[in-house]
Parts: C-alpha cells; structure tokens; sequence
C-alpha cells in the first residue's frame, strides 16, 4: 500500500492537443493519502473515468507523473503497479466458475493453492456468493456478475489501490445500500485506498471521508462533504452538490453588500474589490419566506417532497429555490425572500472569494 | 388473452409456398424419380426401387470419393479456422490500415469460382506459372498434373487462399464486438495474452466460429468447380471430390438412376452431418450455462 501523487498531470486522447480544451483531464496536482477513501464527484464526461485509468496504467497521462509511494510509476504497466480496479458494467471470464473468477488475479500471480482457496472462500462470503461459487459465471445475473467483478478487485490483500468507476449502476437499489455499506466496512478493516467514481451525489457522500469533485476536466474541490456542502470553492460544486442546488445570482459586490436586481443584501463579511464576473451564492435551506425585509419575489411553484417543501419563486434577479420546512405554512402574503448573511458564498469567475474580513 | 384465429392468413404464405415448390420441391422430386426408376431412353421408366441405392451404397467408386471428401473438408478446416482466427487477432483495430486490410481479405471472396481455378491452374503449371516455374527453378519437383500429392497441396492451397478469409472476417467481427473493458480488467487481472485468448477472445468469438466452421464445412464437403479446373479430378481419381464424380457419373456417362441415387444420400450426408454438428455445438452452450 502506498500514497498515491499525481504529480501536474494532464491527458489529451488527441495525438498533438493544440489548446486547453483538447485535453479531457486538465493539469491536475492532487495526493491520495494512503488508506483513505476517496469518492470522485463529478458529471458524465468530466474526466473522472480518465483520471482513474491514468491512475491504474490503462492510460499513460501526456503529461505528468504518477507516483506511488517514492515509485514513479508512469511508464510502468498496469500489471506492475498491483492495482484492482472494477468497471461500470460487469465483467466476468465467461467459461469460468465464480470460484474460478474469485481466484483468476490470485493464480496469475502465482499464489498457493491453498492461499487462493481461503482468500476465495473469504471473499464470497464477503459479497453473499457462497452457494454459487461451482456455478458458470455466465448464467448469472447481472448484478450477481457485477458482484463477481467487485470480489475479484477486493480478492487481493496487497493491492495499492482498489478504484470503483461507478460500479453499482447496474445493481439493484437495495443491493446498492448494502454494497456500499460493505465496501464501507472493507475500507474500515483492511484499510486499502479507495477511490470511487460516481455521478451520484448520494453515493459519494456515503461513501467518502473525502470527496473530489471534478468539472470539465478539472479537480475544482477536494473536501470532506460537509465542507462541500457549507463551503463550495466553485459554482459548479454549489450547484452539483444538495437537491436542489446552490441558488446562483448576478451580483455586485461593494463591501459587505451585493446590490443586485432588486435590491441589496448584507454579507457575513466584507469583500476587497473583486475583477470578472461576480456572484452570491446561496442555498435553498438557508433562505427564509416572509413577510417583511429580504427581497421581493413571486411564488410560481410548490412541491413537497416529503420531509420538506421546495418553493420555486421568481425575483428580479432570477429564478430562486427556497426550502421550507415541513409543518411551516407558507402564508399568502410571504413575498419577501430572507438570505441568512453569513451562509452566502461570493463567487469572481465561479471560484470562490475568501472575505477580506469577518462582520461589517 | 384470446388469439385471433384467422386462417386466411394461410394465404399469405403461399407465395412463397409455391416459389418453394418451383425452385426446390419439383426439381428434388425429378431427381428422387430418376433414383427409383430406370429409362432407356424414349421417356420410358422402369419401377426398380432401391435397387440404385443399395448399388451405390456398396460401390468402392463411391466409398473412395467420400474418403477422399472427408479428408479434404477436415484439411482445410484444420488450417483455415486457426489460421484465420490467427489472422483476425492479427488484424488492426482501427484508422486507415484496417479498412485496406479489411478490403484486401474480401478480395479472394469476390472472385467468381471458375476463375479462381483457373488462376490456381495457371499459376502452378511448369512450363509458364509462376509458381510452378519457381519451384522448378528452385530444384523442387513439383508436377501437379501428374503427381497425387502436389494435385492435393495445390487443390489446398487454393481452398486456402480463397476461403481464410471468410474465417478471419467473421473472427474479426467476433473479436470487434468484444467491449473495451474485458481487456481492460485481464490487465488489472494480470492475466497473460493466452489467458486473455483463452478466457476472454475464444468464448466471445465461439458463436461467429461455429458459423464459420459450419459453412466452410458445407461448402468444402461440397467443392466442384476449383478442383475441376486445376486438376479436373486427376492425376486418376486422385482429386475426385463426391460432386465432381457425380457429374461425372450423371453427365459423363449418363448414368442418371445411380448419379439421382448419389446425389440424395450425398445431400443427405450434408444435412445429417451439419444438423449433428449444429446440434451437438447448441447443447454443449447450453451445458455451459447450468
């Protein structure tokens, strides 16, 4: 097991890229702390799947190195870097039993018989495929297939790494809890890197201690999902991040104001003069509906989705989310929206503006 | 739910009931007539049953030829089904070169027959092929109208050139549809380039191999016009494949009641022989899957 350093690495899948948008991974600096469990957050097409290939060696990066440990590892060939990686669609030896597909990376690696037969046996157990194991891998489900290919990438103890893309979305909803649970209670006793890819807010937030989150080609923030939650250093990460996501809006900042369509609003705290385009972010659990104060705005929509209620409401400066609460009567005279002052994030350019400092 | 019965439905399938019967069925018959009967001419038959069948079924002529068929259809699938998987494996993947390389194996395809003897049949002749003369130059004594075991090479050799590809292609085609991430985890899996063939290439290229194996067979157990031209079944009978000593029996020597005879069991063969082979290769895939 090792730390893995992804030292300025970008890849291009064209031969000669020209300009920044010819590479589908942008220059990425980023360290995997070893033992960690990382999820890789991120959109379709955003360059997550990439990054992991880079990381098991199907793709060699056009730029950069890969560093396991003090190995540099770039040039070296997947079956070199022992890493166990397991695909969005399943993939199992088809004339083979499952026993046979659980032991495959063990016996090419020349391991013992009897080795290979515990660490099988452990193994299924693992992933409820006990009674199986004499059966042809074929014949099987699609999801008992996708489990065969999870077992086979935990089947070995020694791996530096083990990389999920997207691995449960051809499993069953309730198989999916559970999974992921158990792969949960794998990291916790064998400690193994995990790096797991998803377009799954949900997922990535159960199952990482720590998420990255990747937009156009880009690492835009790395942290554990509270901070992604409170603090989202890009638009994007407000965005992608909550259901429904951060609330967006054009604004001017002056001090500890944005004047925006409207009206203004206070901040939290007070900026320095921002250059390109700048915005306030805000989500919808942190804005109030009332009455008085806040900015006007005119309610178009409402839908309860159970534990609360989503209000979609139209100000002067743009459409709005506001979250409300179950039990809270939203009156006919709530025409005012309230943002909580020290929950609005300012935004230059989509990246996130540090304050120049706290209170007014 | 209730299914509409409606039997003029039956109507509609008689076009091609009676397109079958013209192309198929009636001619069939004449021949089954011609096996049963025997004529001297004047358009007058004699009933004489099985008479042809126990002949031909007893007939040394006719025991030779088929020995010689068998051994020539399990040649060449000895050779063209590895070799053309070889070949498919071998093959680019993608850009420019796979499409000219894709062309190049049709090309033997497209060649009509006859003509495809009579480039064999040129090329290997002593006095002006080129193959021929070069092996003559080269001290090797090759002769293949005179000589049984250069008739044979040659007659192979020729199925061979023309009929690999037909096994590549359809390998390539079985290989092309095999998703990116099966190669993908036998890397992570470590698994060796035999593993790989082994466990991933051959299962998922056994249904387009058994289709290819099934037509080569028919269509080797059924060889006439190259071997004709070249060899015209010589030296002797050496190279007499069973179509080409049914035409000889039925228009050489007009034998029609014993060539008619010959021609149902010879036809009964091939279908026996790809029903057991298509049979026997269906269960054993569905064996697998218990």
């Amino acid at each position: 097991m090792a730390r893995i350093t992804l030292g300025d690495l970008a890849h291009s899948y064209l031969a000669n890229p020209a300009g920044e948008d010819d590479f589908a991974l942008k220059p990425t600096t980023h360290v995997w702390e070893d033992g960690g469990a990382y999820a890789l957050l991120g959109p379709s097409g955003c360059g997550k799947t990439t990054l992991l290939n880079v990381i098991s060696g199907l793709i060699r990066p056009s730029r950069g190195r890969v560093i396991f440990g003090d190995r540099d590892v770039t040039d070296a060939p997947t079956a070199d870097r022992n890493i166990a990686q397991v695909f969005q669609f399943p993939v199992v030896y088809d004339t083979m039993t499952v026993r046979e597909n659980l032991a495959f990376p063990l016996r090419n690696r020349g391991r013992d018989a009897a080795y290979v037969a515990a660490r099988v046996q452990a193994v299924a157990k693992m992933i409820g495929m006990e009674g199986a194991l004499e059966r042809k891998a074929r014949a099987l489900t699609a999801d008992a297939k996708q489990k065969i290919s999870l077992g086979r990438g935990m089947v070995r103890e020694d791996v530096n790494a083990i990389l999920f893309d997207e691995p449960l979305t051809v499993i069953d909803p309730h198989m999916k809890w559970e999974l992921r649970t158990q792969l949960k209670a794998l990291h916790r006793d064998f400690g193994h890197t995990m790096i797991y890819v998803t377009h799954d807010q949900t997922e990535a937030l159960t199952f990482a201690d720590r998420v990255v989150v990747m937009y156009d080609g880009r690492v835009v923030q790395v942290g554990t999902p509270k901070e992604l939650f409170e603090t989202p250093a890009h638009t994007f990460v407000g965005y992608f991040i909550g259901s429904p996501g951060m609330n967006l809006f054009d604004a001017r900042i002056e001090g500890g104001e944005a004047h925006l369509g409207g009206g203004s609003v206070a901040l939290g705290a007070r900026y320095g003069a921002l250059a390109g385009r700048t915005r306030i972010g805000i989500r919808p659990e942190h804005v109030t509906l009332g009455a008085g104060g806040g900015l006007p705005v005119a309610i178009r929509r409402v839908e309860d989705v159970g534990r609360h209620r989503i209000v979609r409401a139209e100000g002067a400066f743009g459409p709005i989310n506001i979250m409300v609460p179950e039990g809270t009567p939203i009156a006919a005279d709530a025409t005012r929206a309230v943002f909580d002052p020290g929950r609005i994030s300012v935004y230059a350019d989509d990246w996130r503006v540090a304050p120049e400092a706290e209170g007014r | 739910m209730d299914k509409t019965q409606n039997n003029r439905a039956w109507f509609l399938v008689l076009p091609v009931l009676v397109v079958v019967a013209f192309s198929a069925v009636i001619p069939l018959m004449t021949v089954v007539n011609y096996a049963l009967n025997d004529t001297f001419g004047n358009n007058e038959f004699f009933w004489v049953g099985l008479e042809w069948f126990e002949e031909m079924v007893t007939s040394k002529r006719l025991h030779d030829a088929l020995g010689r068929q068998i051994l020539f259809s399990a040649i060449i699938l000895a050779i063209e089904v590895p070799l053309g998987i070889y070949i498919a494996l071998n093959m680019p993947k993608r850009g420019a070169w796979a499409s000219l390389c894709l062309v190049l194996m049709a090309l033997p395809l497209l060649i009509p027959f006859n003509v495809v003897g009579t480039i064999w049949q040129i090329f290997g002749r002593v006095d002006i092929g080129l193959l021929g003369r070069t092996l003559k130059g080269a001290g090797v004594d090759y002769n293949y109208t005179n000589d049984p075991f250069d008739a044979w090479i040659t007659v192979i050799v020729m199925d061979v050139w023309h009929w690999t590809s037909l096994v590549a292609l359809l390998a390539y085609a079985g290989l092309r549809s095999i998703p990116q991430a099966y190669y993908q985890a036998a890397r992570i899996d470590q698994a060796s380039r035999w593993s790989v063939f082994r466990y991933i290439e051959l299962p998922k290229m056994k249904g387009v191999l058994l289709i290819a194996v099934l037509l080569r067979f028919m269509d080797s157990f059924m060889i006439y016009t190259e071997p004709f031209v070249v060899t015209g079944g010589g030296p002797g009978n050496s190279t007499t494949f069973l179509s080409i000593d049914l035409v000889k029996m039925a228009v050489g020597q007009f034998d029609l009641g014993p060539a008619a005879a010959f021609s149902i069991m010879y036809f009964l063969v091939i279908l026996l022989v790809s029903w057991v082979f298509y049979t026997v290769m269906t269960n054993l895939d569905r064996e697998e899957d218990r």
